[in-house]
């Protein structure tokens, strides 16, 4: 099952909740927020959605920054 | 640093929060995470900002956030976003991800010279205000758009003293001077061109608040050095600014009695 991942195609192995892609991709839950389909999807919801064919996932985290630098 | 007194009778008020420090700074650049904290620690600031990214998927990253001092508020920017609906998207997410309310608005126009889209940051502040956000925006010096801003209910306004990473000082110190006499209960803090330390005593001395600064700190030879000079130079700026300086005359004006003169 194909969805969009940080604007890449990422492939799934089988339907899978929001909880389980951030433990396969060996992240640290309090550390990312995530967007599903244009959505902020709250932690402690993680566990209870689950991923369709097509789903655009956006994970973040925190970086240095102080203003906006230009765009490589 | 300031005594005690100073420290809590002249505190700078934000939102619902007050803050000693009236210099708020950014984490990017820095060579290393070791020289970041030195700098943050020399500076005395109480808030740093922070920028949202994507979480790279192909190897792992350590958390940056790791690597702040836990007394530090974090104040998460939307650096980098385009559009308004980039901001409220970056800020969402920053919101689930620290549990805060606050965020530095930033919608750029250009790439070239990064200046502010003011039309999408007005859009972006907008929305953000509705959903209980505490918005401070960044924005050219235009007393229009600030008050704007206020009306839509921004906890501060941040002109910029010159572009992004410029390091040039304040280049319109009219505006400033304008926008503070016309928004006297406005907490007006000048983000982004500062270079050196008497960039930040000018931005002060015209009635700032406070100042953000982030490469003129980072890209110094010796930041922590920088970073307390910073420090120093924000406070002297505003203590000449509540000191109500003496004008300026054309012509010579004697300090000394003119008569008793030995001739």
């Amino acid at each position: 099952m194909q969805i969009q991942l940080n604007g890449e195609n990422h492939e799934l192995a089988e339907t899978c909740t929001l909880e389980e892609l951030v433990r396969e991709l060996s992240l640290t839950p309090q550390r990312v927020a995530i967007e599903l389909n244009r959505s902020v999807v709250r932690r402690d919801q993680w566990s209870q959605t689950i991923l369709n064919e097509g789903d655009r996932v956006e994970i973040v985290h925190f970086v240095g920054g102080g203003l906006s630098e230009a765009r490589p | 640093m300031s005594t005690p007194a100073t420290a809590l009778t002249d505190q700078i008020k934000i939102a619902n929060k007050a803050f000693s420090s009236r210099l708020i700074i950014g984490t990017g650049k820095y060579r290393s995470y070791d020289e970041m904290k030195a700098a943050h620690r020399a500076s005395a600031a109480e808030m740093v900002t922070v920028a949202v990214r994507r979480v790279p998927l192909d190897r792992s990253s350590e958390s940056f956030l790791d690597h702040l001092d836990s007394s530090l508020q974090i104040l998460p920017n939307t650096a980098g976003c385009y559009s308004a609906e980039e901001a409220v998207r970056t800020a969402r997410l920053a919101r689930e991800a620290l549990q805060t309310e606050w965020i530095k608005l930033e919608v750029i126009g250009d790439q070239t010279t990064l200046f502010p889209d003011n039309e999408q940051t007005l859009d972006a502040a907008r929305t953000l205000v509705k959903e209980g956000f505490i918005v401070l925006p960044y924005f050219t010096d235009d007393l229009i758009v600030a008050k704007k801003l206020l009306d839509i209910g921004c906890a501060a306004v941040m002109p910029l003293a010159a572009p992004i990473g410029s390091g040039l000082g304040v280049q319109n110190p009219t505006n400033l001077r304008i926008m503070r006499e016309q928004l006297p209960d406005a907490t007006i803090i000048v983000d982004a061109g500062v270079g050196t330390a008497s960039d930040a005593t000018i931005a002060m001395e015209l009635g700032a608040d406070a100042v953000l600064m982030n490469t003129a700190i980072a890209e110094a030879t010796d930041s922590a050095k920088m970073a307390k000079a910073m420090r120093l130079a924000i406070e002297a700026g505003r203590l000449a600014y509540l000191s109500g300086r003496m004008s300026k005359r054309l012509y010579a004006s004697a300090s000394s009695p003119v008569s008793g003169v030995v001739r």
